[in-house]
């Protein structure tokens, strides 16, 4: 009788453990259907192939900065410096757009990734905080992007360049170049992530960074790879931009470092590092793709509930997350 | 390889560094009056110290808080947007009279803390995490109540503590000077400064010694909104104007600045109150004297970058 009934207990516990576990992974997707479903039945324009193409283009370099985001995150730290990078990055694209493609994408490519490098070796070599570091960079790569554009006066303009522009432009089966680039960039992260044997160190330096270094593993290395990434895809992000605009805009990306951390976290990416998922933040780039891309719609209501709502949502995801991590300790 | 070069850095450890961590800022501060004495035109006038101080009250007001927080191993990037929130509500109350707006405007202040505070203390939420949440959604919503626009005021009372004298000396620089005694005192002599030490030192062993952890972590972000929202009201009194758009923005890296030059460490058990004060400071004059020799804005970014590079480094050598 009482064996029964424990039985039945430890079957409901683990149901329910089970289901802690799954909105933690995909609490997001599940907010994101129910957004995009009411948005359908409540805006005829919303669901439609145009509209939910612009939103795809739109929210492809946050969701590339995004990835990388989140490589650093999992590995326990934090890149506040690719908002300014992503800037830096289209500066530099649209500069050396003259010398053709290949130079618009290696030098951006190049130099973004020596910042990501400097962040890496400071924070893994230099054992700084990376919330230090990475702010350093942020004021770093704004001041460099100052410099070469004449205290941000000037806009460099990208002329007769299709193939460069194509990037950012063009579209191939009806999907735009960036969502292409976007999508193509997770497959490759998630099998690097998931699959190799460096996307597994990733998760062991953020789960515990003393057993990696017991474990054998070249943290070092590993932390100044993640870096490294972060760097790299948002300058790419970057260059793709200054190819869709055909200009190196130089206000750009102020304070987008906090989307896609907020992505991230949306994801349920924990920020203690360890654990997360690509697929997460893919869903949290387009819920916040999405909220903004809804609240455009309504018209009556300015650009300024957009942060609010954002604001609201990832409230919502951080103390559901916190209790149900506390579930499933229980 | 890179624990071999850390061993080495730590095997040489010696006085001075320990000294440097502890007086850097001092030294620095010292530095850089010097050089500006003799490079910038007119820095050693009376005149010139009050522009200096009055500039750099705002931001010393919002890192006296966050020191605080940092003291606990906590984090608040939300104060640019809660200084947004009080700019907000200010134009709304000030009909009934200045008590009234800016006890309403400190009161936002401290409900936005205290929401931050039950984040992190209660539902278990990550600092940075629980503030970036009201970073977000704070400037958005005090645009919301301002209608997205910026409004004058015109209230005597208001307008003195910005651009007010009291036996000579800017209100601003009162106040921020009366708030960092305020702070200091709380660190160094009361109960809660003690408590504020002893989570951030370590948190567990606090909570298995009886403290009240949640209560003080409460307390200290409540603290932080609160500070933020005097430092909004100040900066919507100089500016004469509520604009929720631009007051405050970037303000959390500044005041993070401050603090971590002041060498306090990020990893809490320490708060260092004059060492802020002389870091906000510190970076003010460098601004200050790279504008005066007509350095651009790119160079003044780039040379704050590696001074908060520098101030970390010698604190790693320290410790």
């Amino acid at each position: 009788m009482s064996a029964v009934a424990v039985e039945v207990d430890t079957a409901g516990v683990a149901r329910r453990e089970r289901a802690a576990a799954f909105f933690q992974r995909n609490g997001a997707l599940v907010v994101l259907v129910l957004v995009v479903v009411a948005g359908a039945l409540a805006f005829p324009s919303f669901a439609t192939g145009v509209n939910l193409r612009n939103i795809a283009v739109q929210v492809s370099f946050l969701a590339l900065i995004a990835l990388g985001m989140t490589f650093v995150i999992i590995s326990g730290g934090i890149d506040l410096s690719v908002g300014s990078v992503y800037a830096l990055g289209g500066v530099l694209a649209a500069w050396a757009s003259q010398f053709g493609l290949l130079a618009a994408l290696a030098l951006p490519l190049a130099v973004c990734g020596a910042i990501g490098l400097l962040n890496g070796v400071l924070i893994a070599r230099g054992r700084l905080a990376p919330f230090i570091v990475t702010l350093a960079t942020l004021l770093g790569a704004r001041g460099l992007l100052l410099a070469l554009t004449d205290e941000g006066a000037e806009t460099f303009l990208v002329r007769d360049q299709p193939a460069f522009t194509f990037l950012g432009q063009g579209s191939l089966l009806t999907l735009g170049v960036p969502v292409i680039i976007a999508l193509l960039a997770y497959g490759l992260g998630w099998l690097g992530l998931n699959r190799t044997r460096f996307g597994q160190a990733v998760f062991a330096v953020g789960g515990s960074e003393d057993a990696a270094v017991l474990m054998g593993l070249p943290v070092t290395r590993v932390k100044v790879w993640v870096y490294v990434l972060s760097g790299l895809l948002a300058g790419l992000a970057g260059a793709l931009n200054a190819a869709r605009l055909s200009s190196g805009v130089t206000i750009l990306g102020v304070g987008l470092e906090l989307d896609a951390i907020a992505a991230v976290i949306l994801g349920g990416t924990l920020l203690s590092g360890g654990a997360g998922s690509l697929l997460g933040t893919l869903t949290g780039v387009l819920l916040l793709g999405v909220i903004q891309n809804l609240i455009n719609q309504v018209g009556t209501l300015n650009s300024n509930f957009q942060s609010v709502v954002s604001g609201l949502f990832l409230v919502v995801v951080v103390v559901v997350q916190a209790w149900l991590s506390r579930t499933q300790r229980r | 390889m890179a624990e071999a070069t850390a061993g080495v850095g730590s095997g040489r450890r010696s006085l001075p560094a320990g000294w440097l961590q502890d007086y850097g800022v001092y030294v620095g501060l010292a530095l850089l009056v010097l050089v500006n004495a003799l490079f910038t035109p007119n820095f050693l006038s009376l005149t010139s110290a009050r522009v200096q101080l009055i500039q750099v009250a705002p931001v010393l007001l919002v890192a006296l808080g966050l020191a605080l927080v940092i003291g606990t191993e906590g984090i608040d990037i939300s104060v640019g947007s809660i200084m947004a929130l009080a700019a907000a509500v200010i134009p709304l109350y000030l009909g009934y009279g200045f008590a009234v707006a800016l006890a309403a405007a400190l009161l936002v202040g401290a409900l936005a803390g205290a929401f931050n505070g039950f984040l992190v203390a209660f539902v278990g939420v990550q600092p940075i995490v629980a503030t970036l949440a009201l970073l977000v959604g704070g400037r958005g919503l005090a645009l919301v109540i301002a209608n997205g626009q910026l409004k004058q005021v015109r209230n005597e009372t208001l307008l003195a503590l910005g651009n007010g004298d009291v036996l000579g000396i800017p209100v601003p620089i009162l106040l921020t000077a009366v708030v960092a005694l305020a702070v200091g005192f709380v660190v160094r002599r009361s109960t809660f400064g003690r408590q504020v030490v002893a989570i951030g030192g370590n948190r567990a062993a606090a909570a298995l010694g009886g403290l009240p952890v949640r209560r003080v972590l409460l307390g200290v972000y409540v603290i932080s909104g609160v500070l933020a929202a005097l430092s909004g009201v100040v900066t919507t009194a100089r500016l004469t104007a509520s604009d929720p758009r631009a007051i405050g923005d970037l303000i959390e890296l500044e005041a993070i600045t401050a603090v971590v030059v002041g060498g306090t460490p990020l990893t809490g058990g320490r708060v260092r109150v004059l060492a802020t004060v002389a870091g906000a400071i510190l970076m003010q004059l460098i601004r200050a004297a790279l504008i005066a020799n007509n350095f651009p804005d790119s160079i003044a970014r780039i040379v704050q970058a590696a001074i908060i590079v520098a101030a970390v480094l010698l604190q790693r050598r320290a410790s």
